[in-house]
């Protein structure tokens, strides 16, 4: 599973990063940076399930 | 060094006589897929995607887009091509049309260029009719989602790439990669390679402008000197300090005129021919000022839908403008990188990473110049000490 970010919805509201800490980090404007690319390591599974969950813009997509 | 005359090269650019380009050969969908493929065919637009692959890609019933808009301003390719060879763009776009067995054909390009399409096209009797779209006159207006958008009525903005382009049933081909696949259709894959290298086949057209004595658009090989290209627009008006290669998405590259334009030999600068811009900067000018100037437009070409290029281009814009005026602060050559390589990759098109691009090379090309700068000096005014 790959994490896939549509930027023209992202508004930077930071719930992606806080609960996707180890993936995300923020820019110097709130928006999401992927630390070490986008691939969901097996372990994250969960944690990028509910940071797609809860993206109030629905920006955040896990795709194949 | 191989002379002009060897190497510049002129087919889409040829003289057609009174018999015109001679009649487009009737074709299945494989045998123009296979001449694409044969001939190596790759988009003219600036990416370099291979024509075939996305013919293959493309759904039948599909809507063929033939891409004019041309949005970037050191760019005249298209719009020459368009006024000199409409019936070649029209052809490769019945061409593409046949390929994904489409059911309704477009042509996008500015307002000027269509009022003299409209009696061509009206002179055609073509298979697949063609129904026209002005371009606004914006850099990301031709970007292919942004083309998509246009032609169904929304605004000529990019949006999200998490579906390709072809999978939504849309074929968005640049024109004068329509109008080389009307020529291969007439010459075969092998006259089209016989151009070119044999990595990057045929030819492309060049947009030379800056400090040359005849600036407009010629025609060569890949693989091209850049001396010779420049020789084709008059030669240098003045002695060269750096070319910028690929346009306002692409690299500075040293003013070698023995260095091949071809995506291999342009690499380790991080430049590529691109879409064929070629801007020669005088010795007398700051390359710094330059980019700054070209960043700033840039910046003020956000479509203004990707947090990061929003907020990341117009920093990076006066990051630059800082260094070109000699603005002695500590670390704003660090400070330009990092925002490039921050803002790379995040964004719905290619606008933040292809500003970013011309940023790094800038750097790279510039180096003395940023070192001269920072100590409030500059070489083009001043010359090295």
């Amino acid at each position: 599973m790959r994490l896939h970010i549509d930027w023209t919805a992202c508004d930077g509201r930071g719930v992606c990063t806080e609960l996707l800490t180890e993936m995300l980090t923020e820019d110097d404007w709130g928006f999401p940076v992927l630390r070490n690319g986008d691939t969901v390591p097996p372990p994250l599974d969960g944690a990028a399930r509910r940071a797609v969950d809860r993206c109030p813009m629905l920006a955040l997509r896990l795709v194949t | 060094m191989t002379s002009v005359v060897e190497q510049v090269e002129r087919r889409l650019l040829a003289g057609t006589g009174a018999a015109g380009p001679g009649r487009l050969p009737v074709l299945d969908p494989s045998q123009i897929i296979g001449m694409a493929r044969d001939a190596g065919l790759t988009g003219r637009g600036g990416a370099g995607f291979p024509v075939w692959r996305k013919l293959t890609a493309v759904a039948p019933g599909s809507v063929v887009i033939a891409n004019g808009a041309e949005g970037e301003p050191a760019s005249g390719k298209d719009r020459a091509l368009l006024a000199y060879q409409p019936d070649l763009v029209l052809d490769g776009l019945q061409l593409i049309g046949m390929a994904a067995r489409a059911g309704t054909a477009h042509l996008y390009a500015p307002k000027a260029a269509l009022a003299p399409l409209r009696a061509v096209l009206a002179a055609r009797h073509d298979r697949l009719p063609v129904t026209l779209h002005a371009a606004p006159d914006a850099f990301v207006s031709g970007e292919e989602t942004a083309v998509v958008s246009a032609i169904g009525g929304r605004a000529a903005v990019p949006s999200d790439k998490r579906i390709r382009t072809v999978d939504k049933g849309f074929l968005v081909q640049n024109v004068e990669t329509l109008a080389h696949l009307a020529l291969i259709a007439r010459h075969g894959p092998g006259w089209f390679r016989t151009a070119g290298t044999a990595d990057e086949p045929g030819t492309f057209l060049a947009t030379v402008s800056g400090a040359v004595r005849r600036p407009g658009v010629v025609e060569a090989g890949y693989g091209v000197r850049l001396g010779e290209l420049i020789a084709a627009a008059g030669g240098p008006a003045a002695e060269l300090r750096a070319v910028l290669i690929g346009g306002y998405h692409g690299g500075w590259v040293p003013a070698d005129p023995a260095l091949p334009v071809s995506r291999r030999a342009l690499e380790p600068y991080g430049a590529a021919p691109g879409a064929g811009v070629i801007v020669a900067l005088p010795r007398n000018a700051c390359g710094l000022s330059e980019t700054a100037r070209i960043v700033g437009y840039l910046a003020d070409q956000v479509a203004g839908q990707c947090g990061p290029c929003v907020n990341g281009l117009p920093r990076m814009a006066g990051t630059l403008a800082d260094l070109a005026a000699r603005r002695p602060e500590p670390g704003l050559a660090a400070e330009a990188q990092r925002l490039a390589r921050l803002v790379s990759g995040r964004g719905a098109c290619r606008h933040p990473d292809g500003t970013a691009r011309l940023v790094l090379s800038a750097m790279r090309a510039f180096e003395a110049d940023v070192a001269a700068h920072l100590n409030g000096r500059c070489l083009a005014v001043e010359g090295p000490r």
